[in-house]
């Protein structure tokens, strides 16, 4: 009897111990496939509002997970509008007033071009591993993939979501849903893909839907129209003279 | 004794003349009084409301705080310093702490400030007892046109966000337990008072404030570690300044009612040495000297300015008393535009406006009426005999 129950104490710790450490593992591919030394890409931002929808396009260069440049194409409004984030500094830079602003304190909080993005979400570190511990959950599917969905705890208390769910895709390690909570455990935004590419051999998600759920609206809906990865990038983007240029 | 007789006699006789320079001064006196008397009471409202609501008897900030800069409030918080939260056990101070906050009224997204505040104090007019609760929900207090804005009524159910010391969001459904109808605008506008305890709960910062408000009349200025005093002449500085304005705004109205009566007195004076030459010769040659002269005729013109006093206090004393004691209702606008003011507005008619008012008067009749005279010591008796005025 006790020989039984050492061996179902075993093997139940056996099972606890390789969930956790596929967990872990799934949250290193995760970060493998999203991390990458520099980023290039252009996207377009259709932001649902009450009166109607507008999009907004952008070109960003991203230098590790750091660093980062964003100059808006469109609308007309917005064009030559620039977004410049060094360490934890984010800077804007408006044409129309010719002036560069620091962003923070209650300002990170603001939407970014009126999106359910907020500056402080583009100033979060991108790597789930660094912030994160995981939990498998259970499994699932989204838009057709088998996905595993894991629960992650932040580790430290410095963390902005307390929480996350996440459906990662089996095969690709890419995450195609997230559910980011407070720590009272309150959904505070989600984020769903709605389709997938393939760029310099990763998997990117091409159609993302970032909503807060606090918030009435359809949320913004982001199309990453291409993507290079771990191409170089000239130091003067990455610097706060490329704001005015 | 003869002079003054004599001018009250002229000025008299001057019949409708006299008494419509006297009613056009008068009227000067009124609305000199009356729009001052507003301006000192809309000023000492404005104090009074804003003491009992905000500032109390003066106040401590965190070193890091600073009310016109939002960018500060991450780290306007610490532990309350050990000589304040002595006066906070007795009851002498008031421990206030602020953080943004993001709130959610039908779906929209709004800035806010959440300011938890003592249930049990009486230190400012907020009226934080009705966040007392034991149901398990966020009991909040807001004003009166924050409930407007956002379109909260008492009773509802308001998703609030915001951040922890640490950084961590964190968000939850509050209760609108009240809506306080509050004379001041910066305890209303964009802010959502909650319990002091449970604030320092939520927010992971047990035993910390940003400001901490005496209680009235409070003495206590002493230097505490980096927290800053604030008294309240600085608190105030900008309700006075405001006031400022509106004086020297208010003026300009005073300026050109007391050059209207002015001309009506200089006027009557140029018409009086005009029409009285053949007067002025027989009393010069009765024996009375050009400076008698001049003193005759620059009293009548002062004495429009005491009949206007006496007229003056005859028809606006009661409407002044009433005013004073009932005040004026104020629209609903002057709320909205932030002065902390009431609904009704009670004039201040002190002691020294009135009597400062009649001396300023008095004094600038006197010289008008004067300078007319002028001509008066140059006037020969023989031609002014014959009607002559040179």
């Amino acid at each position: 009897m006790i020989n039984k129950l050492i061996f179902t104490l075993i093997v139940f710790s056996t099972i606890v111990f390789s969930q956790t450490q596929s967990a872990d593992e799934i949250l290193k591919k995760v970060d493998a496939n999203t991390f990458s030394d520099s980023q290039i890409g252009t996207s377009k931002m259709i932001i649902h509002g009450r009166r109607g929808s507008r999009t907004v396009e952008a070109k960003s260069w991203q230098k590790g997970t750091d660093d980062s440049f964003t100059e808006y194409l469109a609308p007309a409004r917005e064009k030559g509008t620039k977004m410049l984030k060094l360490g934890d500094q984010l800077w804007t830079y408006t044409p129309s007033t010719d002036r560069t602003i620091l962003i923070s304190g209650h300002m990170l909080r603001q939407p970014v071009m009126g999106s359910d993005l907020s500056y402080e979400d583009m100033m979060e570190d991108p790597l789930l591993q660094n912030m994160y511990t995981a939990e498998i959950v259970g499994e699932d599917t989204v838009i057709n993939r088998q996905v595993w969905v894991l629960d992650l705890k932040s580790k430290k208390d410095n963390i902005a979501y307390d929480s996350r769910k996440i459906w990662v895709d089996k095969e690709r390690n890419i995450i195609l849903k997230e559910d980011l909570y407070a720590k009272s455990g309150k959904l505070l935004k989600q984020v769903l893909i709605h389709e997938v590419m393939k760029a310099s051999g990763r998997w990117v998600a091409k159609n993302i839907t970032y909503k807060d759920m606090l918030k009435d609206g359809d949320g913004t809906e982001m199309i990453i129209e291409e993507v290079e990865f771990d191409k170089k990038i000239p130091s003067y983007i990455l610097s706060k003279a490329s704001l005015r240029r | 004794m003869l002079i003054l007789k004599l001018a009250y006699k002229n000025i008299k006789g001057a019949g409708l003349r006299t008494w419509l320079n006297v009613l056009a001064l008068s009227f000067a006196y009124a609305a000199i009084i009356f729009v001052q008397g507003m301006i000192d009471g809309m000023s000492n409202q404005m104090e009074t409301f804003s003491i009992n609501a905000q500032y109390g008897g003066g106040q401590y900030w965190q070193q890091e705080y600073d009310p016109y800069d939002p960018l500060t409030l991450d780290d306007a918080h610490s532990k309350v310093p050990t000589e304040l939260q002595q006066l906070v056990d007795e009851k002498k101070a008031l421990p206030i702490l602020i953080r943004q906050a993001t709130i959610y009224p039908q779906g929209r997204m709004q800035n806010a400030l959440l300011k938890g505040i003592e249930t049990d104090q009486n230190i400012l007019t907020i009226p934080s007892f009705v966040l007392v609760n034991d149901d398990g929900y966020i009991p909040a207090l807001i004003g009166k046109r924050m409930s407007k804005s956002m379109g909260i009524n008492k009773g509802d159910y308001l998703t609030v966000r915001w951040r922890d010391a640490q950084g961590k969001f964190d968000a939850n459904d509050v209760k609108i337990v009240e809506i306080m109808k509050t004379n001041s605008a910066e305890i209303d506008v964009g802010q959502l008072w909650i319990p002091l305890e449970r604030m320092r709960q939520m927010t992971s910062m047990p035993d910390e404030s940003t400001m901490i408000v005496l209680e009235k009349n409070s003495a206590f200025n002493k230097t505490v570690g980096k927290w800053q005093h604030k008294d309240l002449d600085y608190l105030l500085e900008d309700v006075r300044a405001a006031m400022a304005v509106e004086a020297a705004g208010d003026s300009l109205f005073y300026i050109v009612l007391l050059l209207l009566a002015m001309l009506a007195i200089f006027d009557t004076q140029i018409l009086s040495l005009y029409r009285r030459r053949k007067e002025m010769g027989t009393l010069m040659a009765l024996g009375m000297t050009r400076t008698k002269l001049i003193q005759l005729f620059t009293l009548e013109g002062s004495m429009h300015a005491i009949l206007a006093a006496i007229l003056a206090a005859i028809y606006s004393t009661p409407l002044f008393l009433y005013l004073a004691s009932d005040g004026i209702g104020l629209p609903e606008a002057t709320a909205e535009m932030g002065f902390a003011m009431g609904d009704v507005l009670y004039p201040l008619f002190s002691f020294g406006l009135i009597v400062g008012t009649i001396i300023i008067v008095l004094l600038i009749t006197t010289i008008v009426s004067y300078i007319p005279t002028r001509k008066i010591s140059r006037l020969k008796p023989t031609d002014a005999l014959r009607g002559k005025l040179t």
